[in-house]
């Protein structure tokens, strides 16, 4: 049990990147980006077939986080200048990816467990059972603080207030469009960068792991707003961060149910989601009628006094 | 400092719902000029506005700022030179944003948006400065999410971070039209106050008549796309709302026109 909540907790920083990338289009563009489920596997694809090919694991992870950045670029371009609807453009590219990943890979799985990868150099370095963890702590930390510092930024600002109230941005000389390639890009960039790590930490990259990586974004990402809240941007982005890691450890505990096994992970991610996003609603209900019973029962009693 | 020569804008051409918006419409402004219109709904008020801000593109004629020529230019590219306000108090400012941010996307209206901070010490200051300027108390607030605002705080917000930052143009969109009669009237004097002091080349569409006599220094009035009466600052000052009406009856050759079908 212990090792298997390690593990979840080992793989829910590394997806937390990830998270931070689905937040910047979901929560701060308003823009719900499906080119994640592609943009995840390619920066594996890049990054594992580099490292077949001999190049430095860091190098390739790198490169993989710029294939993202090329892929949420194109995704922004289909929309801001070809006109297609927000969702179809990130359908389009997240299916075209699919293709792109396995001309990459040349078969539909790459496997890395006999190659030196950015997990095994951590280990190399320093051999303790935590080396792992507390290295992708940091890497995922300052990404969250170099996030947080980027959004307050002259360009984060219009970037934020694109997805705030786009009109008003371009009123004050913002090219609202290319905001939106850059923010998706960025987007992209830090989700590959994510799944080349994703990639690396599994030992393999598959052309298929990529489904469903939106809504475990978007899982993280609520599930983190609900419990640390986002009253500010380094408070969402910690949310986001928490939120990924709390994922990872529900979804073990939920396939330590009997009748449910490994295949039941996306069931159970979109179930997540359901009850994340229903919960508070119904919570809210019921208080908002609380309330108002009591102040039936109020008014009766003053009545009849 | 505007001029607009012969523009023409069509709706739904060759349609059965096709609609003239601007027929060959001619304006000049000169530097420091505060014009009002007037006119009724569909009269061509919003799309003059939005030729000028680079919202449409008109199909005829030319748009001319500060010497430069606009007519083609996108809206974000010109917005260096005009300020504006809409008629809608959520409409100027980003309501997730603190007002501070705000301010900092306004403040970069005329410049290039850069990798450093949008808020610092020194800006902030800057900020609560201007902001004093609108007698609200917003100054002690720059963290607050503008959101939180109330209608008639936000417009003014808008007003300011539409003028803060010199703008060629200043356009009001009936920007006083969606407050209750109080808030209307401190914005109404905010507007003044500040196009006074900054001497804004300014253009404002109302359906208030009494407020269209009482700012600016040139007034026109606008129907079925054509300017159809303009008073120059002389005939504006012995102008009132009586006499503005008998004008419009004459022009539109009587017809039983009430003050209710001019502004509804």
């Amino acid at each position: 049990m212990m090792t298997a909540m390690f593990g979840a907790v080992e793989s829910g920083v590394i997806y937390a990147i990830m998270a931070l990338g689905v937040y910047l289009s979901f929560r701060v563009l308003d823009f719900p980006d499906l080119t994640v489920d592609g943009s995840f596997v390619t920066g594996g694809a890049v990054a594992s077939i580099m490292i077949v090919n001999g190049s430095s694991p860091f190098l390739a992870t790198i490169a993989g986080l710029f294939a993202g950045f090329i892929a949420g670029c194109v995704t922004g371009i289909l929309h801001t200048k070809g006109g297609i609807n927000p969702l179809l453009s990130g359908i389009l590219m997240m299916i075209a990816l699919y293709s792109i990943n396995l001309r990459i890979m040349g078969k539909p799985n790459v496997p890395l467990l006999a190659e030196e990868t950015v997990m095994t150099k951590i280990n190399t370095w320093f051999a303790s059972d935590w080396s792992i963890l507390i290295f992708m702590l940091i890497v995922t930390l300052i990404i969250k603080f170099l996030t947080d510092l980027f959004l307050k930024t002259e360009v984060g600002l219009s970037l934020r207030a694109v997805g705030d109230n786009e009109g008003m941005v371009r009123s004050f000389s913002a090219n609202t469009g290319w905001m939106k390639v850059l923010g998706l890009g960025l987007s992209n960039a830090l989700v590959a960068f994510s799944g080349a790590l994703v990639a690396q930490y599994n030992g393999f990259n598959d052309v298929g792991m990529g489904i469903g990586m939106i809504v475990i974004g978007l899982a993280s990402v609520i599930i983190g707003e609900a419990v640390i809240g986002h009253s500010s941007i380094a408070r969402a982005t910690l949310a986001v961060v928490v939120g990924a890691i709390l994922y990872r450890m529900i979804v073990t505990l939920a396939l330590r149910v009997e009748f449910l096994d490994t295949g039941d992970m996306k069931l159970i991610t979109a179930v997540i989601v359901i009850i994340a996003l229903v919960l508070p609603k119904i919570l809210d209900r019921q208080k908002a009628a609380a309330r108002k019973k009591k102040r039936l029962q109020q008014l009766g009693g003053s009545q009849s006094a | 400092m505007l001029e607009m020569n012969r523009i023409f804008k069509v709706f739904y051409e060759g349609t059965p719902d096709e609609k003239i918006a601007l027929n060959k419409v001619n304006l000049t402004m000169k530097q420091g000029d505060f014009v009002t219109v007037i006119g009724s709904n569909g009269a061509g008020k919003s799309t003059l506005m939005n030729v000028i801000s680079g919202k449409l593109s008109p199909d005829m004629g030319t748009v001319m700022i500060d010497g430069t020529n606009m007519t083609s230019l996108a809206e974000h590219k010109r917005a260096s030179k005009i300020g504006r306000v809409f008629q809608d108090p959520m409409a100027g400012t980003a309501p997730a944003m603190t007002i501070e941010e705000n301010l900092a996307l306004a403040y970069n209206r005329t410049k290039k948006r850069t990798l450093s901070f949008g808020v610092t010490k020194k800006r902030r200051d800057f900020y609560r400065e201007k902001l004093e300027m609108l007698h609200l108390g917003l100054e002690n607030r720059l963290q607050a999410k503008v959101g939180l605002l109330s209608g008639g705080e936000r417009q003014a917000l808008s007003l300011l971070m539409a003028t803060f930052t010199d703008p060629k143009i200043l356009l009001l969109d009936e920007h006083t039209a969606a407050l209750d009669p109080s808030r209307a009237e401190l914005i109404t004097n905010l507007t003044k106050e500040i196009v006074d002091k900054l001497g804004l080349t300014t253009l404002m569409v109302t359906h208030n008549m009494q407020q269209a006599l009482d700012l600016g220094n040139r007034l026109i009035m606008m129907d079925k796309g054509e300017i159809i009466f303009s008073a120059n600052e002389e005939e504006k000052r012995d102008l009132t709302v009586e006499k503005l009406l008998a004008e419009f009856q004459k022009i539109k050759g009587g017809g039983g026109l009430s003050d209710r079908a001019l502004l509804s």
